[in-house]
């Protein structure tokens, strides 16, 4: 794939965003994303965490200001783009099997790449057993893995999730989280991920961006500076700790405004 | 499978309870005949004029059946044509209503005069009369698509057509079987109450509601009764063709479509 060297994956410049004879939902946001970074975005609702993502990917329009995906206006970077909505928005006619693979066939792809690339992620997720089922079968943590699946199957260069797993219990969160660094361990995408879970940001993040509302601004960066590869133990860690009470602290600042 | 059988064995009882009834009516008030037949009289009637009994059956099937798939091939195509503008919906809905509204026994003279009498009328009149359901329940299910279904689709650059053909109207298709369950009802009834007033008397070509007509006018009250069973018979028949058929498409990914076994 030709990434532009040395051109951030994204770039917001003095973006802001307002609906219709309403008060701004974002107001001069700027933001850059360097390549293969993971950054969190986090804030009370109604910050506009996932206004964000829409403007990156370019489901909606800045009523100022610029963005740039790979350099690109965002419609133009599309393909080289997935997202992942809070819910797992599979296709409930469509076996696992078949919703992975929607993405290459809207793009067309070759028969055969497609099969292989289904079966290589069903692999990769740990969804082979449940390959010919219908979403309805699944539990909700497996579909959001079938979901994950689904948006990885195109090679995404950027991935933008919003909330993936909110709905989720915190055991298979934390499970999901691992198999996220894992996944972008093997493949080296470029992540924003709105989440309203602190601990959640910390372990994937390597930075967090802190979101404060009435109009959606950025209050607060933090850089997270934990050794890598990240394993479960490390939530048990002073470091781990220190961190989740720092962004805990600028959290609910912003809600004291 | 054991609870399906008791299911049916419940509905017989009923119906041999029923015959019951009927008959101690008879003997209780002395009802006669030409008012109220026997249940026998009408088994009796059911044998002896069987061949013309199916004859006319047949006929209204086949106006039924004919108005049914004519209105969800004309019912889908006019859905399609609703969902793709908010603007042509608001447009044109209004008129959908009116279908639904005019009292079809006041247009079938009008429909005698433009078609003739016959079978081609009577199919006209279950094709209007069961149109209504099926645009209305069809467009809702192409619309009602997820917000977020749609954005999927976009982020592959999906075509307008793509986004019809592989999310729209796949979608629908739970509703436009609802649609179809309702309409499947009134195209038999349709039918039958078309026939009674745009019929054709020639040989051969009276359906059950021409029948019916023909069997009152001359007080054979056994066989008017027959006819209304095997009325009542062909509405089942299509019910339950529909509600297999939907069974057949859905029951793997849909929840309606498992109610009767999760019961």
């Amino acid at each position: 794939m030709s990434a532009n060297v040395g051109v951030p994956e994204i770039e917001i410049a003095g973006v802001t965003k307002q609906y219709r004879n309403a008060h701004a939902v974002l107001q001069s946001i700027d933001l850059a994303v360097a390549k293969q970074e993971f950054v969190s975005i986090i804030g009370p609702s109604g910050c506009g965490k996932s206004t964000i993502l829409k403007l990156i990917a370019g489901l909606a329009v800045p009523t100022s200001g610029t963005i740039r995906v790979d350099g690109m206006p965002p419609l133009n970077a599309r393909e080289t783009i997935s997202f992942v909505f809070q819910d797992a928005t599979l296709l409930p006619w469509r076996t696992v099997k078949q919703n992975i693979g929607l993405g290459l066939e809207l793009e067309h792809a070759p028969n055969a790449r497609r099969e292989k690339e289904i079966a290589s992620l069903l692999e990769l997720v740990g969804l082979n057993h449940v390959a010919k089922s219908y979403p309805r079968e699944l539990s909700g943590g497996m579909k959001m893995r079938v979901s994950i699946a689904r948006a990885l199957a195109t090679n995404p260069r950027l991935m933008l999730l919003d909330e993936p797993f909110a709905a989720l219990d915190e055991m298979s969160r934390d499970r999901l989280n691992e198999e996220i660094l894992r996944l972008r361990a093997e493949q080296n995408w470029t992540a924003v991920f709105v989440t309203h879970s602190v601990s959640e940001a910390v372990f994937l993040s390597d930075r967090i961006v802190v979101l404060a509302p009435n109009p959606g601004r950025i209050h607060a960066e933090f850089p997270v500076q934990l050794p890598s590869p990240r394993t479960s133990a490390i939530r048990n860690s002073p470091e781990f700790d220190a961190i989740v009470a720092g962004v805990s602290h600028t959290l609910r600042e912003t809600l004291r405004q | 499978m054991k609870r399906r059988a008791i299911t049916v064995l419940n509905a017989l009882a009923v119906f041999a309870a029923l015959v019951v009834l009927w008959q101690l009516i008879l003997w209780v008030f002395h009802v006669p005949p030409f008012m109220l037949p026997s249940p026998w009289a009408v088994g009796l009637a059911v044998g002896a004029r069987f061949p013309s009994l199916l004859n006319s059956l047949a006929i209204t099937a086949e106006e039924s059946a004919g108005g049914l798939v004519a209105s969800i091939a004309v019912g889908v195509l006019v859905a399609l044509l609703f969902a793709q503008s908010r603007w042509v919906r608001k447009m044109l809905y209004p008129y959908t209503l009116l279908l639904q509204t005019v009292p079809i026994i006041a247009v079938a003279p009008l429909i005698l005069m433009w078609v003739g009498a016959g079978i081609p009328a009577v199919t006209l009149i279950a094709f209007i009369i069961s149109l209504a359901p099926i645009i209305a329940n069809t467009t809702a299910g192409l619309i009602s698509v997820d917000e977020n279904l749609v954005n999927l689709f976009l982020m592959h650059n999906a075509s307008r057509r793509q986004l019809l053909f592989k999310l729209r109207l796949p979608h629908a298709v739970p509703d436009l079987f609802v649609g179809i369950r309702v309409a499947s009802g009134i195209a038999v009834i349709g039918a039958i109450t078309g026939e009674l007033f745009a019929g054709s008397s020639r040989v051969g070509e009276g359906g059950l509601g021409y029948s019916i007509l023909y069997a009152s006018t001359q007080l054979q009250t056994d066989y008017l009764f027959a006819l209304v069973l095997a009325a009542t018979v062909l509405g089942f028949g299509f019910l339950f063709l529909v509600m297999f058929l939907e069974w057949y498409f859905l029951h793997r990914w849909h929840e309606s479509a498992r109610a009767p076994e999760a019961e």
